[in-house]
């Protein structure tokens, strides 16, 4: 999995949907992979790494070791951890040049595009901005 | 009365499916369908006599502004307020609290001043009352709740002072459901000789509504929650007070004379209602009036009622399932957590299934943080709604348990 390009990591899990025509199936599926989320250090499960949406809560914290950034992550709706564990399945670990210039087409593809959309207020999209924000610091910091 | 059947017959929306599956719409509370006669009532004014109204000297707003002032006579009556003068329209419950707020502000309130509210409010019956204290030098006071989701009487009447200005409460809360006591939190402000605002947005469409009997000073709604257009609602002011307060918003139609130096405003209802006034929507809420009282708002507040009886029942019964809000007086909607689960997890796989609840705050959080909960699942029902709706949502919710086991 480390050594997938973004794309690849997206058409990998694009792959792994399209097995499961009905929903509960992909719910099935985000709610084991949310289950397996590696554990965010509770530490940063603070106000500071706190992404508030009005629906459901996500931390997201990042750990630049001057190349890569790794992000750990975590939220109160399993649902919701679920799509963050995809989320850090394909931005994490990658050069800010990356993750700055990577398309999330995944997301449209496996049908989950409404739980990105602005009005559901779960902080999924907010994490994702978050996600860029925090590389391009990183950009500007190693130039 | 009509049977269920004939009454689902009436709403087309209620027809459809989601995902394949039939919907249950139980998230009445944030909005209702419409009945076929409001859809077609909308869809007459714009084909067949929209014009501006008040305007003009021609065939068809002669035509819009004879509905618009019937609509106006339908909503009086069926309030009961004395006067057509007494009814203005807005663009909903929000817009006739904040212009409330803002007119009773500048023209009564001073540094120190207090203002009523209770624990259980929409965040509509907040946030304008905090801006005007804060503009004004005004205290916001709050009467608390039990752990039941009911307000505390006593709490009430001890915070009433000298000092209060205005109490402006709901008629029900949009979150737990619990029907406020409405008349004697009237009648303990007026023996102070202190005015009342009631927020009928969640009340309305669930009971029958006298502005005379309940004596209230300003009574507010939206249509869009009982059953009528979006983008419309309804500022009830008793005369004495709607004369004496400024006009919220400044514009065309609300004017006697305008000069450079100074306007003098227009006389009652027209001096509340600047611009170009939602006519489509006052004219649907007028239909949709005509609606529920061909239903009978006694009949309906009947039928809701057997639906919170059922729906307490099935979800009583249901192992992890916690109801918030315990009054022995409610509308037809419940909030409830579900053990271990998380309530937009749970909305989620209940959207799937067809099932439309809300979950979240519902607008009113501190009721959340009484409870110290980050929100609720909300169930909100209505006389459409149905008891087979009901067993649905029972094994929607059996399955959602299944799914985070």
């Amino acid at each position: 999995m480390i050594n997938m390009t973004i794309n690849e990591t997206q058409e990998s899990i694009i792959d792994e949907f399209s097995l499961f025509d009905d929903w509960m199936d992909k719910y099935n599926l985000l709610i084991d992979l949310g289950k397996d989320l590696p554990v965010i250090d509770p530490k940063f499960k603070v106000k500071d790494f706190l992404i508030e949406g009005c629906q459901s809560k996500v931390w997201l914290h990042p750990d630049f070791n001057g190349n890569t950034i790794t992000f750990t992550a975590d939220s109160d709706a399993i649902i919701t951890r679920g799509i963050v564990a995809l989320l850090i399945k394909v931005l994490s670990d990658r050069t800010p040049e990356e993750i700055i210039s990577t398309d999330l087409y995944f997301i449209e593809k496996i049908g989950l595009r409404q739980n990105l959309s602005p009005t559901r207020s779960n902080g999924l999209l907010s994490m994702v901005r978050q996600m860029k924000l925090y590389a391009m610091a990183y950009d500007a910091i190693k130039k | 009365m009509k049977d269920i059947a004939e009454i689902r017959a009436d709403f087309p929306i209620l027809n459809r499916k989601v995902y394949d599956k039939s919907l249950v719409y139980f998230d009445n509370g944030a909005t209702t369908q419409k009945p076929r006669s409001v859809i077609d009532a909308l869809n007459e004014v714009y084909t067949t006599y929209n014009a501006n109204i008040h305007r003009g000297v021609h065939f068809l707003s002669d035509m819009s502004s004879e509905a618009y002032e019937n609509a106006r006579e339908k909503v009086r009556s069926f309030i009961n307020a004395g006067k057509k003068e007494e009814v203005i329209f807005t663009s909903g419950t929000t817009g006739s609290i904040n212009g409330i707020a803002f007119s009773f502000g500048e023209r009564y309130i001073k540094p120190g001043d207090e203002i009523i509210i209770s624990h259980l409010e929409h965040h509509a019956n907040i946030v304008p009352w905090q801006m005007m204290c804060e503009r004004k030098g005004a205290v916001l006071r709050v009467i608390p709740i039990n752990d039941a989701g009911e307000i505390i009487f006593e709490e009430y009447l001890r915070i009433l002072s000298s000092k209060t200005r205005l109490v402006s409460v709901t008629q029900t809360s949009n979150s737990l459901g619990t029907i406020v006591p409405v008349s004697e939190i009237i009648d303990a402000a007026h023996a102070n000789n202190i005015p009342v605002l009631i927020d009928g947005a969640q009340g309305i469409q669930h009971d029958v509504t006298d502005v005379k009997a309940m004596d209230c000073d300003f009574y507010v709604f939206s249509g869009h929650k009982i059953y009528g257009p979006t983008g419309v609602g309804i500022l009830y002011g008793k005369e004495k007070w709607l004369s004496d307060l400024p006009p919220f918003q400044g514009g065309g139609d609300m004017v006697n004379k305008v000069t450079f130096e100074k306007t003098t405003y227009n006389e009652l209802p027209f001096k509340f209602e600047a611009g170009t006034m939602n006519y489509p929507g006052a004219i649907g809420l007028a239909a949709a009036i005509d609606y529920v009282m061909s239903i009978g708002l006694g009949n309906i507040a009947k039928r809701e009622r057997k639906l919170l009886n059922c729906l307490t029942e099935r979800l009583t019964g249901i192992e992890g399932l916690k109801i918030y809000g315990s009054s022995g007086r409610k509308i037809s909607t419940i909030s409830f957590l579900l053990e271990g689960i998380h309530q937009y997890d749970a909305g989620m796989i209940l959207d799937k299934m067809g099932i439309a609840v809300r979950t979240g705050t519902h607008c009113a959080q501190p009721v959340m943080d009484y409870y110290g909960i980050d929100g609720t699942i909300r169930a909100s029902l209505c006389f459409y709604n149905t008891i087979e709706e009901i067993n649905s949502l029972a094994s929607g919710i059996e399955k959602v348990k299944s799914m985070f086991a």
